[in-house]
């Protein structure tokens, strides 16, 4: 094995072991943070070290041993300053002072990982701060690769985590899992932190940067993980089906200047069959029994588009009609734009161009560039090439993503040129 | 030595109306400013380069006397040029500095004619130095 190949494998198991590790040294001190600067030091400590002089027998005890002996370290020195200060000495650090030898394996409790997520979730954190703390104490990442993946200097996102710790600590959120009534809108928060750490990884994944980590990657192991510890709920089924239904299709998306590939003009032979078998038998289950929720709605047309042989093979009215049903679910705006593209699919351009004007009642999406880019799609469908042209121009104007003004001009520039010919 | 290459673009006037060009006028351009990025990835020069939304979502903002944001449409709808995207370059020397710049600057446009865009380049500060 080459020492890079012995570091990103050491690298893995870090990551699996973090949560556990850190789970059972959390539930032993009532200082989080504390806990989590530990954990993390030990991290580092392991690896460094690990590659090197190959991976202890027990290497779970080792990492709790290696943390728990930084938090009595900690404890301790924070004692000795009180005592200079005021003189008053506390026996707080002989609580400390038992740190199990290396051998002791502390095990992985489940719901210790489960508690850790809905914390770093909490909605008392901003949703910045729950990512950045969850890619951190459940992820296993250091701040440095954290900060690299989201383009950030490391000292703004050292500041972004011990902030989002600082709010834990001020909100009182105790390291136990949710109430029964709280559960459902806490696991709401878990799934939504999970979503967006996907969506960062794969609207940003065209930098050239090998050494960034995979956020999309990131957050389907986070979501495979959440999986395992909760097996029998529909909507982390469905959130994981979708998450693999969308990174399947990631290879063919861009091309090889960075472009975007809209899924119509897609490669399909690029598509990773693996992880569309994968997400389609997810959302079979998440599907099954009672009324579908929204990620699972989700999945589903991602799946009908990954099944399709070819673009115009797609299965639109099933897409509209899953579209009729989330439109119960949620009231999203640009769910409700898909919608209309998913009318004018079935129903051609009219039915599409009809229930875009009824969005535009929306303050939520007044303005809005996507509105511009659906609408002129829609109008360049219906041989309205004046109107189509008007309306891309206008979206390339709106839009913060330059690959997506790049693919905006060009459908501009290339109806224009079509006039000619 | 770091340096800014801040790409002035003309506002929306002749050939740089980007919205008039034809489709592979476009796709050359685009593709030259990614190898640009690209080369100065591989050589280890680029720290950061951004292109920023258009002007027209631009906004001037004021603190008004009780700390409220005063927002408004800017910076200067009249104004010729408009602050299209930047560069930021570390380098050993400025003249390298101006060669990467002169390289941005003749990006092709309408008929693939370098384009010839005003670039203004400026040190970035650094720190103390060492003693």
């Amino acid at each position: 094995m080459t020492a890079s190949a012995a570091e990103g494998g050491v690298g893995l198991l870090l990551r699996e072991l973090a949560p556990q590790v850190l789970g059972a040294v959390a539930r032993r001190s009532d200082d989080f943070a504390a806990a989590e600067d530990a954990v993390q030091e030990a991290l580092i400590a392991a690896a460094s070290r690990w590659p090197a002089e190959g991976v202890p027998r027990n290497p779970r005890g080792w990492l709790y041993h290696v943390a728990l002996r930084r938090l009595t370290d900690q404890v301790r020195s924070e004692v000795a300053r009180r005592r200079r200060e005021d003189a008053i000495a506390s026996e707080v650090w002989a609580e400390w002072a038992f740190v199990p030898p290396p051998d002791v394996d502390p095990g992985a409790d489940q719901d210790d990982t489960l508690t850790l997520l809905f914390m770093c979730c909490h909605p008392a954190l901003t949703p910045s701060s729950a990512i950045a703390l969850t890619l951190r104490a459940v992820g296993g990442l250091t701040t440095a690769e954290i900060a690299s993946a989201f383009l950030v200097p490391e000292a703004t996102m050292a500041q972004r985590i011990s902030r989002a710790k600082q709010s834990i600590k001020t909100s009182d959120v105790p390291f136990s899992l949710p109430s029964a009534g709280e559960r459902e809108s806490r696991l709401a928060q878990v799934l939504q932190v999970l979503y967006l750490v996907f969506n960062e990884g794969y609207t940003t994944s065209a930098g050239p940067d090998l050494h960034r980590v995979d956020l999309s990657g990131e957050a389907i192991r986070l979501g495979r993980l959440l999986r395992v510890l909760l097996p029998a709920d529909r909507e982390v089924a469905a959130l994981l089906a979708l998450m693999l239904l969308t990174d399947a299709r990631r290879g063919a998306r861009t091309g090889p200047m960075g472009e975007l590939i809209p899924l119509d003009e897609q490669d399909r032979s690029l598509w990773n069959r693996g992880l569309i078998a994968e997400g389609t038998g997810l959302v079979t289950e998440a599907l099954t029994e009672g009324p579908a929720g929204w990620y699972a709605i989700q999945a589903a047309v991602a799946a009908v588009h990954d099944e399709a042989p070819s673009a115009e093979q797609t299965d639109w009215p099933q897409i509209l009609a899953l579209y009729d049903v989330l439109k119960d679910v949620s009231d999203n705006p640009m769910l409700a734009l898909n919608h209309a593209v998913a009318a004018a699919m079935v129903h051609g351009p009219a039915a599409g161009l009809e229930l875009l004007d009824g969005l535009d009642r929306d303050r939520r999406l007044a303005g809005h560039y996507r509105l511009d880019a659906v609408r002129g799609h829609l109008l360049e469908r219906a041989g309205n090439r004046a109107g189509a042209l008007a309306h891309y121009r206008a979206a390339a104007e709106g839009t913060a993503s330059l690959p997506e003004r790049n693919y905006l001009l060009t459908k501009a520039a290339r109806l224009a040129a079509s006039k000619d010919t | 030595m770091r340096y800014m290459l801040m790409m002035h673009a003309p506002r929306g006037t002749g050939e740089f109306q980007v919205s008039d060009w034809a489709p592979q006028d476009l796709k050359a351009h685009i593709d030259f400013m990614a190898r640009l990025n690209r080369e100065l990835t591989g050589k280890g020069e680029l720290v950061a380069a951004e292109g920023l939304a258009s002007p027209g979502q631009a906004r001037v903002v004021r603190a008004a006397k009780d700390g409220v944001p005063a927002v408004t449409d800017g910076p200067f709808p009249e104004a010729k040029e408009f602050l299209a995207g930047f560069w930021i370059v570390e380098v050993d020397r400025a003249e390298r500095a101006y060669e990467i710049a002169a390289k941005a600057s003749s990006a092709p446009g309408p008929g693939g004619t370098p384009l010839i865009i005003p670039i203004e380049v400026r040190q970035v500060m650094s720190g103390p130095p060492e003693v």
